[in-house]
């Protein structure tokens, strides 16, 4: 069975977040990149184990720069048999998911994964979009994957549980914490990476649907107020009366 | 051309979350002189008091077959209402529902999209949270038509009357591709994504089996309990109740963070909560400058005796 993973690259955890001066762009000078937490431990390795148990070939798609490539190698690393790159800036969700349906239609991939959302937009728009295009059934933040044949019995995460659905193949699926353990790529990985096609693709120049206004930090918070911990009354009344949390 | 709002329910009322959703239909609506219809698909017995928050609208859809959300068969039922009531603009909530059907609606309506919005908009532009919720993004759609998910908890409800009229539809709908096997509730009643009082914990709790005095809090306050990521590592508590960057996004009205430092990542889940109370025994602990009240304390001491003064609070 093959399965396509589509990753996204976001600056690391920790980053500070800052913008250009005029506001419409992330300034990602000395900033780390990585390779988006959801995609890389849950969606990847998901995929992963499933070749394994399986066969067929787990391939990943990325839109992005050259600058990306070094995150789609590790993905080859971690496990992955071929890797795909639109060179493109990844300019918004309908944008990247008109790239990624372009190339998988016609392809014969019985699951395409994302992770869940990105770390940075929090989007979590993709994977929809993709479904949309690509006329598949769409299971979303999924923690739990079990496949029979040609059928996947899907856990997803809801408001106050999870639901648990069942869905005939081929299906795009986002991939939440649960679905698999994180995996490091080891020694053999890494050199087997290098060996591993990476092909560059030509954008087909889709149009955004919705452009960047303006970026802002939002205002600073006023200084914390210090409750003396012999005092919870005092607490509880400010939280009654000034926050009106109560 | 009026905006469509689509209601979430549990069969038997509206979710509170839904009269926000309503009260900003009408609002954008009214920007351009239009009104807000509220959708509501499968069985529903009471369907609370739409009209009083904006609804000039109300379309049911009373059929069993979508008390499960397939999203093919919720885009095709809001895509007949849209063609029959000429909309362009629909708003969804930010939930599992809401992000389940959003992409395949926008794609079938040519519409752009955008998720988490967290504003009205102004001169047609959209503001939602960026950045794990440390920035703000500002955005401008550039297809007519428009499908938005609402961020719970951003925009209050207003009550607006407004007509009510409803309609029933029972457009025919194409067969469902998921089938729901089961739902698996947590314990607890308050589910986390959605409560309005948040009690967490940390590793100051020092170990799973202190977590008694978290949890009597919680219930003074009608509280969900939530943690942070190492203690849902290590299994000390449930991997839902993990937020943070990596785990559940919050935006409840009062969020208390007990014995946990404030780590950047798990600052990113709760950092557009309303209120946030820190306890901890570390003057250094970053989460104080995230603060609005914070008490420097040893929790094991302190926990209880906010739990007492919240009850006596209560009595007085």
């Amino acid at each position: 069975m093959n399965t396509l993973v589509c990753i996204s690259t976001t600056p690391e955890t920790t980053a500070k977040i800052a913008f250009s001066s005029d506001g419409t762009s992330y300034n990602s000078e000395g900033v780390n990149y990585i390779m988006n937490p959801y995609d890389e431990w849950y969606a990847l390795v998901r995929a992963i184990e499933i070749k394994e148990a399986d066969g067929g070939e787990v391939h990943v798609i990325h839109v992005g720069p050259g600058s990306s490539d070094i995150i789609i190698r590790k993905a080859l690393a971690i496990g992955a048999d071929a890797a795909y790159r639109v060179d493109t800036e990844a300019v918004e969700a309908y944008q990247v998911a008109a790239e990624i349906a372009a190339f998988a239609k016609g392809r014969d991939y019985q699951i395409i994964f994302t992770g869940k959302e990105t770390i940075d937009h929090n989007g979590a728009e993709v994977a929809g979009l993709l479904a949309g295009m690509l006329d598949l059934p769409f299971v979303s933040f999924a923690n739990d994957l079990k496949l029979d044949g040609s059928t996947a019995t899907v856990g997803r995460e809801i408001e106050g549980g999870t639901e648990v659905v069942s869905v005939e193949l081929p299906v795009v699926i986002s991939a939440a914490k649960g679905l698999a353990e994180q995996r490091i790529a080891n020694m053999r990985g890494i050199m087997m990476a290098k060996r591993k096609p990476l092909e560059v693709l030509q954008p087909t120049a889709a149009s955004a649907k919705v452009k960047v206004s303006k970026f802002e930090l939002p205002p600073v918070k006023s200084g914390v107020t210090m409750v003396d911990p012999d005092n919870m009354k005092e607490l509880v009344r400010l939280l009654a009366e000034e926050a009106k949390a109560l | 051309m009026p905006v469509i709002a689509l209601i979430e329910h549990d069969g038997t009322a509206v979710k509170k979350a839904s009269n926000e959703l309503v009260s900003y239909a009408a609002r954008w609506a009214a920007q351009s002189g239009d009104h807000a219809i509220a959708v509501i698909l499968g069985t529903l017995s009471d369907k609370g008091d739409l009209a009083s928050y904006g609804a000039a609208k109300i379309v049911h859809m009373d059929d069993s077959a979508l008390d499960q959300v397939d999203p093919q068969q919720y885009v095709a039922a809001l895509r007949a209402v849209m063609t029959e009531h000429g909309a362009e603009k629909v708003v969804l909530a930010h939930s599992s529902t809401g992000k389940s059907i959003s992409g395949i609606l926008a794609v079938q309506s040519d519409a752009a999209l955008i998720h988490g919005i967290n504003a009205l908009p102004e001169e047609g532009i959209y503001r939602r949270g960026a950045y794990s919720g440390k920035a703000l993004a500002y955005y401008k759609p550039e297809a007519g038509s428009l499908i938005i998910t609402l961020m719970g908890n951003s925009v209050p409800a207003e009550k607006i009357d407004a007509a009510g009229e409803t309609i029933s539809m029972s457009p025919s709908l194409p067969a469902a591709r998921l089938t729901r096997v089961e739902v698996k509730t947590v314990d607890g009643d308050i589910p986390l994504p959605e409560a309005s009082k948040v009690v967490s914990a940390g590793r100051g709790m020092k170990g799973p089996e202190n977590w008694g005095i978290v949890e009597e809090l919680a219930a003074e306050l009608h509280a969900a309990t939530a943690c942070s990521r190492p203690v849902a590592d290590t299994g000390w508590r449930p991997h839902h109740e993990h937020v943070g960057q990596t785990g559940v996004a919050i935006r409840p009205n009062l969020y208390i963070a007990i014995g946990i430092s404030g780590a950047i990542q798990h600052l990113a889940g709760v950092n557009n909560s309303k209120t946030i109370v820190v306890i901890n025994k570390d003057p250094e602990a970053p989460f104080f400058k995230a603060a609005d009240y914070g008490v420097l304390g040893d929790l094991f001491d302190v926990v209880p005796r906010l739990t007492q003064a919240i009850r006596d609070y209560k009595q007085s």
